[in-house]
């Protein structure tokens, strides 16, 4: 390769170098460190010398924060998704009828697929609890604010994944199948919100949706309520705010996935017996998978670390590890702590975002 | 035009106690405003190969679209077999369509995109094999079982496509545009292997074309559509030798349309011959019709330019005309010459180049002698 060629590769891996892999390996630095009353708020600093800085580091923070057992939760929910991988499509061509299987069959098919699943997941929790005590040492949490604030962002960050699919996925397919001339005003539409800044966004849903706003107001006012309903923080406002902020990302790639599908093979699919059902389970589902996959991924990963919405429109009651981070840094000024945290997060977000990469080359190849 | 035919030849068209498998009852489409088939009565019988030729827009594509299932009459019936088949759904319908595009599902293996018809139908899991091996058979598919679609060439994706909506023994095949995505070279092939798959299946087919070569080359029937209407429907040689309108001539193939008035018949002459005026100071042209065609009426005289002899000296013939040659196009085997006969009035003839270039003694501006029988043209009142 010639230098023209490297000099153009150099630009992109120095602005990573720069701008992660630095900022990173100092956060990593600050993780390692004890807590101190000084400026800054940690030792030890260089100032002690090289060798007195790295002798000085350990793993303390880490243990504190229960990182080990966040590792294991995290690794059960890797292995619960890919056991969702290996019975979802039974469970598909269960839910396909056709003429060969009447409903009983396709019912009993699911439960039996489920079954397994099950079966599964008993023996992987038989293997852990025999490994148990030589593993409570590793997961073993001192604190369990974080490791709880690990979980419930990650369940919030599923369930809201799930129902923004939900929402999204008919929004896009309608979108795919409107006349050719509305698709743009409909794409448009879906991208309006992003000219406006995110955090009056959220603003906004607090007035929506507080004991006097509008919602509580228009409830009232119909009578299907008698007392205003309490929204406004609680995790259904995250719920709530979460799905609306990042609904376009996964319209956008389920609705690019859709859209380049050809009509035509709905229509073979008929041909050669399906019904309206079928062909989409066997034919339109799996052809925007590609899709489904990357607005789940762009949903979940920046969800897993969302501080604004959690922090505006939920309670106390919501604990979402991007809060603590923030409140861990500011409020408490514990910076080796809050380098912890920050450090495991980001370890655990790049299991996903490497899925998503692979995703995406994959998708590139079969395209090509 | 009689033409004697050996007794096995195939023509249910012919005969009056033969049962349509398909029967378009004055069926109408109309989509808003737009009248896409327009009072349409036609039947297709059993193990017909039938083409429907058309320029594009003529709905012949609308047409298969009703048979297919995907598109619903706005007014009258579609019988197959006798049975109305305007309520079914395509899911149930015997028929299979092979796509122009041919819709095969990308995610899926060549074997599994032949099989997937035949896992929703109720055929045992044993025999779906069996009956995908002699698909690929068929259409010489084997190597390719295991390939996706996006892993095989344009010809063999269409051989997948053919494979896959032969595999549930349809009884009716319609095929849209079938080889309109293959160069010329293997368009040619395939359609003699459409042909000899569809003689060993002893299925139906309707194809849609707009490619008059490969309509002639494959069909036992055409129709030839205009405007939602049917202009034709008859054997390719009638289609060809007996058009029935000035149209339908002009479509198919290269011709020669004269103007002119039917004269007053001579004493004496046989009923169906007809002579026509075409130009003063010219001799008229002599012609046979099985219309009685009234003296004055104005008609037009088609001739195909092959039918057309030429020659430097006047030979003896029914019908002879002077001219000039405008233009040579030498297309190897053949030349077309335009010859001026009257201001104005080109007429083409082609002539087999069955010498050597050097040897042949026509070329520009020569004045030459246009020659014809009196039954090599037909005369057209549309």
């Amino acid at each position: 390769m010639n230098w023209r060629g490297r000099l153009l590769i150099l630009l992109p891996y120095t602005w990573l170098l720069l701008f992660f892999l630095v900022p990173f390996g100092i956060v990593l630095k600050i993780s390692l460190s004890d807590i101190a009353l000084a400026i800054p708020p940690y030792t030890p600093t260089m100032k002690d010398g090289l060798w007195t800085m790295l002798s000085g580091l350990d793993l303390e923070n880490y243990a504190f924060i229960g990182a080990g057992a966040v590792f294991a939760a995290f690794l059960g929910v890797a292995a619960l998704a890919l056991l969702f991988r290996v019975v979802f499509p039974r469970v598909r061509r269960a839910m396909s009828f056709d003429a060969r299987h009447g409903l009983f069959d396709s019912v009993a098919a699911a439960l039996i697929a489920l079954a397994v699943a099950l079966v599964n997941v008993a023996l992987v929790a038989a293997v852990l609890s025999v490994l148990f005590p030589a593993l409570s040492g590793f997961i073993d949490i001192p604190d369990f604010l974080y490791f709880a604030a690990y979980l419930s962002s990650l369940k919030i960050a599923v369930i809201s994944t799930f129902l923004t699919l939900l929402i999204g996925y008919p929004i896009a397919y309608g979108m795919a199948r409107a006349a050719a001339h509305w698709r743009p005003t409909l794409l448009m539409l879906v991208i309006l919100p992003f000219w406006t800044s995110f955090l009056i966004r959220v603003y906004a849903w607090m007035g929506i949706l507080s004991t006097e706003g509008y919602l509580n107001q228009l409830l009232l006012q119909i009578g299907v309520i008698s007392e205003p309903l309490t929204i406004l923080n609680t995790n259904i406002a995250v719920y709530i705010g979460i799905v609306y902020t990042y609904l376009p990302f996964m319209v956008l790639p389920i609705y690019a996935s859709l859209e380049k599908m050809d009509d035509s093979l709905v229509e073979a699919a008929e041909d050669l017996g399906c019904t309206a059902l079928s062909a989409f389970w066997l034919v339109t589902a799996p052809l925007s998978k590609p899709g489904v996959i990357a607005g789940c991924f762009l949903v979940f990963i920046p969800t897993l670390g969302e501080f604004v919405i959690p922090s505006l429109l939920g309670g106390s009651n919501t604990v979402m590890i991007g809060k603590v981070l923030w409140e861990e840094f500011f409020n408490n000024r514990d910076w080796p702590v809050a380098s912890a945290v920050a450090v495991i997060l980001l370890l655990i977000l790049i299991v996903p975002i490497v899925l998503f990469q692979r995703n995406q080359q994959a998708q590139r190849e079969v395209d090509g | 035009m009689a033409h004697p035919r050996p007794e096995v030849a195939f023509a249910p068209w012919d005969d009056p106690e033969a049962k349509p498998l398909i029967q378009f009852k004055n069926v109408t489409k109309r989509f808003g405003d737009f009248t896409a088939i327009e009072d349409l009565t036609l039947d297709i019988y059993a193990k017909e190969f039938f083409a429907l030729l058309g320029p594009s827009g003529c709905g012949k594509t609308t047409l298969m679209r009703m048979l297919g299932g995907f598109e619903t009459p706005s007014e009258g019936t579609i019988l197959l077999d006798g049975v109305d088949i305007g309520p079914v759904p395509p899911n149930e319908r015997p028929v299979n369509m092979m796509f122009q595009s041919y819709a095969l599902f990308p995610h899926l293996s060549v074997w599994d995109n032949i099989a997937f018809g035949l896992k929703r139908s109720a055929m045992p899991k044993d025999q779906i094999g069996d009956r995908v091996e002699k698909m690929l058979k068929l259409t010489q598919l084997g190597k390719f079982a295991k390939r996706k679609p996006h892993q095989i060439s344009g010809g063999q994706r269409q051989r997948v496509a053919l494979a896959r909506a032969l595999a549930k023994a349809p009884k009716l095949l319609l095929l849209d545009e079938p080889l309109g995505a293959l160069d010329k070279k293997l368009r040619h092939e395939t359609q003699f292997e459409l042909m000899d798959i569809q003689e060993t299946t002893g299925t139906t087919f309707v194809i849609v074309t707009h490619d008059q070569e490969e309509a002639m080359t494959v069909a036992s029937r055409v129709a030839v559509m205009t405007e939602g209407k049917l202009a034709q429907v008859a054997t390719p040689d009638q289609i060809y030798e007996a058009p029935n309108s000035t149209y339908v001539a002009d479509f198919i193939g290269d011709v020669n349309i004269i103007e002119g008035t039917v004269e007053v018949p001579e004493k004496g002459a046989a009923d169906t011959a007809v002579t026509i005026r075409w130009a003063n100071h010219k001799a008229p042209i002599n012609a046979y019709s099985d219309r009685h065609l009234p003296a004055a009426s104005s008609v037009h005289f088609a001739i195909r330019p092959e039918k057309v002899a030429i020659s430097s000296e006047a030979p003896e013939a029914a019908n002879v005309v002077e001219g000039k040659i405008l233009d040579i196009a030498y297309l190897g085997n053949i030349s077309t010459y335009h010859v001026e006969v009257a201001p104005g009035m080109v007429i083409k003839a082609q002539a087999t180049n069955n010498r050597r270039i050097s040897r042949r003694n026509l070329t520009w501006e020569d004045h030459v002698y246009l020659s014809w029988t009196d039954t090599a043209g037909v005369v057209l009142t549309e």
